[in-house]
């Protein structure tokens, strides 16, 4: 064994504090130290020629670099090593930097630990082994889960590049919540018009899958590999054989409450839940209708010219391998029916931001009109609640919901544009309108729609000869105000989709205790997780407007056909490895990964003639975290880079 | 401790008055040890008592480390990971919190003192907390003396 020891000054970083020549010589004493120098900055290209000429002279086959952190520089003196023809992983480092010449003043001290570390870093060298990059190949198919406008967006970029995407969305249409909006701010572009040509793109790509009214019920494998289990639900209509006509529900008599329209208008028991629908295909709802509960009418079937209409159809469970997968799971509105204060969501003209948004659609169920859904009258003094639940850390949400200022701006635009003799009164605590054009648009609404926004909370809602009477506070005034109310629109926050801990776990991510998927950095990587292949994108996240959602699924893609585009990936090969001779098939290692990167094999054992259970990682899988080192009673399971015997080589050498 | 003295075993406790605590601290590289790194980053300041073995999660850390530490003489040892709750692993620290409990339970019915083994969680943003540890650790070693409790028989 021939160890090269190369001590870096780091500038006067390192060798202001530590006497980098007399650790040098130090270092040449040790055993096994064949060479040992040092140089003002290891890491530039001078440094690294270093490097590779005394490898080369001095026939090295281990290094130490006494510098940085690993955290900053392993990859370059990997590669460097990997250059000058030493296996990358036979090269160690002593951070003498982070760890003792900046934090130390004394010279004397300092120049003592800067010796041990590299003693340190000595010892693990002399244990490591030479390891050989791993390489998984890839499913070249990404896996969208959500089709709301996060996971259009991720669809098209993700077809754009030519690469086959497969959107998952469980309700019978694409289009997610953007579909119910009327405007969006601070633009007012009508939301169909700019999200159904997306959808139709969608529809038409020749690269694109859409598997609707689906749900996902697994994932097992990983980066590259991913193996998705998806429950087809039974749609009761052929997919292939029905060409939207319309038919069916022109004739169906039954009439349910439209979950598209919140409620405020209905559909029939065969629909589609808007007209717009991607795909143009009905579902039969089977809760409702008259065939499946009571074996009657079927006039759907008779009618239906294309004889697409199919009873008997079963939920159909799909396997499919996707290289990648992007979350767009999106999210759902906050209950307020938490708040005692607002009527625990008993008033029916207290109503949330949702459904003001199907009521100014003109195309929605009350063609435009601003109504109060009790009595069906167009409301002319409407109060703006906002905070429903965000920023409220005793009953609702920790944090702020983001969009809800802006929202509530837009809707008391479109309240003065649907009705010229509307009055809007806004409830606020902040404005929060950090955005593009975002503090002009509520400025707008403010000076040029009259809207009369008051800072304060609402104490108290009660009905009172047919008005909602709001009570609360301007703080700004200092007065307690009582408005008449036809309507309340309450700015609930948004929250996360109910079964999103459920989703997380069956990807392996992380989760936020507001139940958000948590991304692998805040800042350096938004929409990666730690569970590589997985990305996220849009308000499954935290919340965000449309600009961001987009700009997320976006990045989101990218970051997927990144993974696309690779023959194959390349990881490193610090995983875990079992001892086939001293595994005993406990299986608490099976138990200790947080992966389920190791599986139960069976071997032929020769010395006791027959055949046994012993543990086996998946190397694609395994995430290097040790973990299962700790439990094995038979040290049989190691970690590469980080073995048994290079840490207490390490103990040994203090 | 001087530079003139190359091999640790020669301070080893052999000279009381001349006593320095060795600890050993096994940080996990996604939190304690970008956190120590921080300290530096940031200037800080503490003893220069302690070695810093890296680690890819405390839960990777097994007790037979922190045993043969203290089989060998070393003064304190501490365990440091990510935030519960935190961890790079989703679950790595969780084992970690568990195992070692055990131990320094155990450690004290063996009669070591229990202010030789500690653990910590520190996250990457918290340099001054590494600093700190550091500090209050060395401190309470010093206050325990020389670890002669466990050593190895000659």
């Amino acid at each position: 064994m021939k160890i090269g020891v190369f001590v870096c000054h780091c500038g006067t970083n390192i060798a202001a504090t530590v006497d980098v020549e007399r650790v040098s010589q130090e270092a040449a004493k040790e055993p096994r130290v064949k060479f040992s120098t040092t140089y003002r900055y290891m890491c530039s290209d001078p440094g690294q020629n270093l490097i590779k000429e005394a490898v080369k002279k001095h026939h090295l086959d281990r290094i130490v670099i006494a510098s940085c952190s690993p955290s900053l520089h392993e990859k370059t003196f990997r590669k460097c090593a990997e250059k000058a023809g030493v296996n990358p992983y036979l090269m160690e480092m002593a951070n003498i930097r982070e760890h003792c010449s900046w934090v130390h003043q004394d010279r004397v001290e300092a120049t003592a630990k800067a010796i041990e570390l590299i003693r340190l870093a000595l010892a693990k060298v002399s244990r490591n082994k030479p390891l050989e990059y791993l390489y998984i190949p890839i499913e070249k198919k990404v896996l969208i889960i959500g089709g709301g406008i996060a996971g259009i967006q991720s669809a098209i970029d993700i077809a754009f590049a030519n690469y086959p995407a497969v959107i998952l969305e469980r309700e019978p249409s694409i289009g997610g919540r953007m579909a119910r909006f009327d405007k969006t701010f601070p633009t007012l572009d009508c939301a169909a018009c700019i999200l159904t040509p997306k959808m139709v793109t969608v529809s038409q790509s020749k690269h694109v899958t859409m598997h609707t009214y689906s749900e996902i019920e697994g994932v097992k494998g990983h980066v590259g590999d991913f193996t998705v289990t998806i429950r087809k639900k039974a749609r009761s209509v052929d997919i292939n054989k029905c060409t939207g006509c319309g038919a069916c529900y022109n004739k169906c008599p039954v009439r349910v409450p439209s979950e598209f329209d919140m409620g405020l208008g209905k559909r029939t028991a065969i629909y589609i839940p808007f007209p717009q629908a991607v795909p143009n295909v009905p579902v039969i709802d089977r809760q409702n209708c008259l065939w499946f509960t009571k074996q009657k009418c079927g006039i759907c079937k008779k009618i239906c010219p294309f004889e697409a209409i199919d009873y008997d159809m079963q939920d159909e469970i799909i396997e499919e391998k996707f290289g990648a997968i992007i979350v767009a799971s999106g999210f759902t509105q906050f209950n307020h029916a938490v708040y005692g204060e607002y009527g625990y969501g008993k008033y029916k003209d207290a109503i949330t931001g949702l459904h003001f948004e199907r009521m100014a659609n003109s195309s929605g169920p009350t063609g435009g009109k601003i109504i109060r859904p009790s009595d069906g009258k167009e409301a002319r003094d409407v109060v703006f609640i906002q905070c429903v639940g965000s920023r409220d850390e005793q009953k609702g949400l920790s944090y702020c919901s983001r969009l809800c200022c802006m929202y509530t701006a837009k809707h008391a635009l479109l309240l003065k544009e649907h009705n010229k003799d509307a009055q809007a009164y806004v409830f606020y605590i902040d404005i929060r309108a950090a955005g593009k054009n975002y503090e002009e648009f509520v400025k707008k609404v403010q000076d040029e729609y009259g809207a009369v926004y008051l800072r304060g909370r609402v104490s108290r809602i009660f009905e009172k000869s047919g008005k909602l009477i709001v009570r609360g506070a301007d703080t700004l005034s200092g007065a307690q105000i009582e408005i008449k109310a036809d309507l309340v629109v309450l700015a609930t926050g948004l929250v996360a989709q109910p079964d999103a801990p459920g989703l997380a776990r069956m990807l392996h991510i992380p989760y936020d205790r507001n139940n958000l998927f948590t991304e692998a950095h805040p800042k350096l990587a938004p929409v990666e997780t730690i569970t590589s292949g997985v990305f996220l994108t849009g308000a499954c996240q935290s919340p965000k407007d449309i600009p961001d959602t987009v700009a997320t699924a976006s990045a989101a893609s990218v970051k997927a056909l990144g993974l696309m585009v690779q023959d194959r990936l390349q990881r490193e090969p610090l995983v875990a490895k079992v001892d086939a001779k001293t595994c005993s098939g406990c299986f608490a290692c099976i138990q200790a990964c947080s992966f389920t990167a190791i599986e139960e094999e069976e071997i032929e054992d020769k010395r006791l003639k027959k055949k046994r259970l012993i543990a086996k990682v998946l190397e694609g899988v395994c995430t290097g975290c040790g973990n299962c080192t700790a439990v094995c009673r038979m040290s049989a399971i190691d970690l590469e880079g980080f073995s048994n015997r290079q840490i207490m080589e390490e103990i040994e050498a203090l | 401790m001087t530079a003139t003295e190359g091999s640790p075993e020669r301070k080893r406790g052999k000279d009381k008055k001349d006593w320095e605590p060795r600890i050993v601290g096994f940080l996990c590289k996604w939190c304690s040890y970008a956190g120590a790194d921080l300290a530096g980053t940031s200037r800080l300041q503490y003893p220069p008592n302690i070695r810093i073995v890296r680690v890819p999660c405390s839960g990777r850390v097994n007790p037979l480390f922190v045993l043969k530490c203290l089989v060998n003489g070393i003064d304190g040892v501490l365990v440091s990971g990510c935030h519960i709750g935190d961890c790079h692993y989703s679950e790595g620290n969780f084992y970690a919190r568990r195992r070692f409990v055990i131990l320094k339970r155990l450690l004290e019915y063996l009669g070591i003192d229990p202010r030789r083994f500690q653990m910590s969680w520190i996250s990457a943003s918290e340099g001054d907390k590494w600093a700190r540890v550091v500090k209050e650790l060395v401190e309470e070693i010093k206050q325990a003396g020389p670890n002669t409790e466990f050593r190895k028989g000659i």
